[in-house]
């Protein structure tokens, strides 16, 4: 179980005087069941691994990675990021982060009972899924994907400042990609469930989502060009605090690549408006007890009742904005640098039901699904473009479906146009929690 | 990277249990990249991913497995577990006669990345800096990537065939961020070939510099983007993403055969306006989506998809081109050796007109001009689409006059192929990064400059 953390330790123990070294390894195993038509059309299970390693010397920093775990990649790994060190430039803020005394959060995210787990169940739990959503609904024309995946994952992180770091965690999931059909028109929808082990997947759940998501669109039309109120669907929060997350990174706000850079103190949001990023709440699908240089994660509040109260930082960002590290590295697998970003972001709940919030703005769009939310929204300009669909709300209640659309504003304006803020919480997959939230005065761009 | 002896067994304990196809893919991958952010170089970054996955095909299911360990122990593991996991009953001795190993290489590479200096690369990073930030103190900050990549890759299957290729990367790429009064813009620019070092010959990274500056500074001037239906004509290069996401993906045979396209039963239609020709051409130049070899081992061929607005024909990878008793058009494409391959697009082109590019603007009383896009994306089965315009401008009265700001475009792919009403003769590429179902590959697209009658333009202004 420590045989990561073991490896990790070597490497960093091969450290020369007057360097500085870090290695991460990284083990994974995952399990991938496609069904289509009734049949599995595939099943993969494999094991990836991979070792990351930060040289710095000189006050220059080089990195290197592989993906592969042997004594030749081992070595290999750690003399390429020496050699690369010697190209950095010079940078006095460079350096490796020591053990901050901060103590990581027990959590509960690994579950042994998956490892136990067969395969034939894993493929009967697809072709269930396959097959539920098909029942859902006499519109359902077909499901594109119906599929189970599972993964067990193993990273440590050893350096030569001390810190010493093992976390593994599972996760399972259903998803399923439903294709509904009426006359001539076409829509699709998804549906998921996720959890640590088997036992928390939920096949109907899943399967009416997907049903519901693509039936609901049947016979949308293109709406007229108009401003309006808005009621962001949980999902469409989330994606949209995913936005606003960049704004939010020490090193975005460092390299003038935030619209919410020298605005600490300021009212940036409503009032009442209040957001964390907090990856020891085991609920989070992004939670996590060390971050991506093996510093205990922690709370962070940034913005709190609208104003905004600092950003998430690692041990570089940090150190050159004369902060502490929030616990905040992250990184994309073995293959990059930490760099800084949020886990497991969430917006404080109010008080008001999806329904509720729908009958106090009377007129509106509930808008249900975004797309080109990572080309139309920009968290260095603020500048809010995406494409949309949803439902028009009229005398306070949902009705009919629109599509190809789009919702515009900018990311300043509407954090300060939320008019209400949903009870409805629930952590999605991805790195935010969703609920229903009403911004005025977007801008519908349609017919 | 693996004896054929020892890939001749591995195929062999791969069908023991009753396959019917089974396949070696293997991959030696080594990345180099350098990043400066904020006036430094971050660090040079060196990457290395061998191994293989190994894919057993039964009737209508694919097992597959992975490894990376290339050994012959490794190797055999993997072909196990695929084996296994295609849920084959019968049993069975399977010999596979292996034809000769052809080595195939797109276009000779001038000068292997792997043999530059790394202070060479540096440097380059150095100048495109130095030469953004040349472009005026509004330019507050300047990021510069450069990455090269080497992939070798190997494909042997039981049909016996047995096949290599080498295909090397180069890519360069600046951001910059623009400030003025009315607050931060961001310009792009990131050329990228496929070939070596040779790339800077050809590419100057001043000029590759200046472009994502004056992009960003030439946003700050910009008026908020209209809202609404309005004629939208694409500068030649930026718009052919719009191709590759309005049809493109919906051409592609394995979401066509799940009746997740909107193109589906309509070869032999007019689907686009007889002003479109459109081919998806992996041979094509030394462009960013060019190999020999697909990821199935088959022959990169330039297909038409649709000529003169008639549907040819769709992409086939091999699963999907067996099952209607074709070849495939040589567009099996995966990510790495760890992914299993489905039909990608290679280059993606909208090929030239008769119009005179300037004429179709002057021709245009009120509207977009569009001259670089961010990403984009699409729903195949409705054919919706979006994607971003990171640098437009208004036509007014027949001219190009301001800026607008950055705006989404939306529409749905057949109605907009059907409103094509010019297309010139100046015919550009682009480079980009196409993603489907998590696997992200390297791909072109391009396009002359074309007008679309009538799209929504997703801006704030009435």
């Amino acid at each position: 179980m420590t045989e990561l953390l073991d490896l990790a330790e070597r490497v960093a123990g091969w450290t020369r005087g007057g360097e500085q070294v870090e290695a991460y390894v990284a083990r994974t195993h995952d399990t991938s069941v496609r069904v289509y038509d009734g049949d599995v059309e595939s099943l993969s299970s494999a094991q990836t691994e991979g070792i990351g390693v930060r040289v710095i010397a000189g006050q220059r920093q080089g990195f290197a990675y592989a993906g592969s775990l042997d004594e030749t990649s081992l070595r290999e790994t750690l003399d390429d990021a020496r050699d690369n060190a010697g190209f950095g430039t010079v940078d006095e803020f460079l350096g490796l982060p020591a053990p901050d005394g901060v103590p990581a959060a027990e959590l509960d995210l690994f579950r042994v009972e998956l490892a136990a787990f067969p395969t034939d169940r894993k493929v009967q739990l697809a072709i269930e899924l396959d097959r539920v959503v098909r029942a859902a609904d006499p519109r359902i024309r077909g499901v594109e994907t119906a599929e189970y995946g599972d993964a067990s994952i193993e990273a440590a992180i050893a350096s030569s400042t001390g810190v010493r770091a093992h976390a593994r965690r599972t996760t399972c999931s259903l998803y399923a990609y439903a294709i509904a059909g009426e006359g001539a028109d076409t829509q699709t929808g998804y549906g998921w469930s996720i959890g640590r082990a088997p036992d928390d997947l939920d096949v109907s759940r899943a399967a009416s989502m997907a049903a519901e998501r693509a039936t609901r669109l049947l016979g949308a039309t293109k709406p007229a060009s108009r401003r309006v109120t808005a009621v962001l669907d949980p999902m469409v929060t989330a994606s949209f605090l995913g936005v606003l997350s960049g704004a939010l990174s020490g090193e975005s706000v460092l390299k003038g690549r935030s619209m919410f850079a020298g605005r600490e103190g300021e009212q940036v949001a409503v009032v009442g408006l209040t957001l964390t990023d907090d990856p020891t709440n085991p609920e989070a699908r992004g939670a996590s007890c060390y971050d991506a240089e093996g510093l205990a994660t922690r709370r962070n509040v940034l913005i709190e009742n609208g104003v905004l109260q600092g950003f998430v930082q690692n041990a570089y960002t940090a150190r050159r904005a004369g902060a502490a590290s929030t616990g905040s590295a992250v990184r994309g697998g073995f293959k990059t640098t930490p760099g800084v970003g949020t886990r497991a972001l969430a917006l404080v709940p109010g008080t008001r039901t999806q329904q509720e919030l729908l009958s106090d703005i009377g007129d509106g769009l509930l808008v249900l699904s975004v797309q080109g939310l990572h080309s139309g929204a920009n968290p260095v300009s603020g500048d809010f473009s995406v494409g949309c669909e949803g439902l028009v709300v009229r005398d306070g209640v949902a009705a009919e479906p629109v599509r190809e659309a789009t919702i515009a504003s900018t990311l300043q304006r509407m954090l300060h146009d939320v008019v209400g803020v949903g009870s409805d919480l629930e952590w999605l997959p991805g790195g935010a929690a969703g609920l229903s939230l009403a911004i005025r005065d977007v801008t519908l761009s349609g017919a | 990277m693996i004896e054929d002896n020892v890939v001749q067994r591995v195929l062999a304990v791969a069908l023991r249990t009753g396959g019917d196809f089974a396949e070696v893919f293997a991959e030696d991958k080594r990345l180099s990249s350098g990043h400066l952010d904020d006036g430094r170089v971050e660090e040079l970054t060196s990457g290395l991913d061998r191994g293989a996955g190994i894919r057993v095909v039964r009737g209508d299911t694919t097992g597959f497995a992975h490894t990376a360990d290339l050994s012959e122990t490794g190797l055999r593991g993997a072909a196990e577990a695929a084996a296994a996991a295609a849920r084959a009953g019968g049993g069975g001795v399977h010999e596979v006669a292996l034809q000769p190993r052809a080595d195939r290489q797109a276009h000779p590479i001038a000068e292997y990345p792997a043999d530059v200096p790394k202070a060479r690369k540096v440097e380059l990073l150095q100048r495109a800096d130095a030469a953004a930030r040349a472009e005026g103190s509004s330019i507050r900050q300047v990021s510069a990537s450069y990455a090269d990549s080497r992939r070798r890759i190997l494909v042997a299957n039981s049909d016996g065939l047995h096949t290599t290729d080498d295909q090397v990367r180069t890519r360069f790429m600046v951001q910059c961020v623009a400030a003025g009064d009315t607050g931060m813009q961001t310009g792009l620019e990131a050329p990228g070939r496929t070939i070596g070092f040779e790339l800077f010959a050809e590419v100057d990274v001043d000029e590759v510099a200046r472009t994502a500056a004056r992009r960003a500074l030439d946003m700050l001037k910009a008026r908020p983007a209209p809202s609404g239906k309005l004629p939208v004509v694409l500068k030649a290069g930026a718009g052919g993403v719009l191709f590759h996401e309005a049809c493109g993906h919906g051409l592609e045979a394995d979401l066509v055969n799940r009746d997740a396209s909107v193109f589906r039963g309509r070869v032999g239609e007019r689907v686009a306006s007889p002003l479109v020709t459109l081919v998806d051409d992996g041979t094509y130049g030394r462009e960013w989506g060019t190999y020999a070899i697909d990821d199935e081992g088959h022959v990169a061929q330039r297909n038409t998809l649709i000529e003169n607005g008639v549907l040819t024909d769709y992409m086939w990878d091999f699963l999907r081109a067996r099952k209607e008793g074709r070849a495939s058009s040589g567009n099996g494409r995966r990510q790495t050796y760890q992914h299993l391959p489905m039909v990608r697009m290679t280059n993606t082109y909208v090929l030239d007109g008769a119009d005179d590019p300037e004429e179709i603007i002057r021709q245009t009383p009120y509207g977009i001009y569009c001259v670089a896009l961010g990403g984009g994306s699409v729903n195949t089965a409705t054919g919706d689409f979006v994607f971003g315009m990171t640098e437009a401008y208004l036509i007014e009265n027949g001219e190009v006059t301001d800026p607008v700001r950055a705006a989404n475009l939306i529409g749905n792919g057949p109605d907009v192929l059907q409103a094509v009403d010019a297309v010139g003769n100046d015919f550009l590429t682009w480079t980009g990064t196409c993603g489907k179902d998590g696997q992200s590959v390297p791909v072109s697209a391009g396009q002359p400059t074309l007008r679309v009658a009538s799209m929504t333009v997703g801006g704030t202004a009435a």
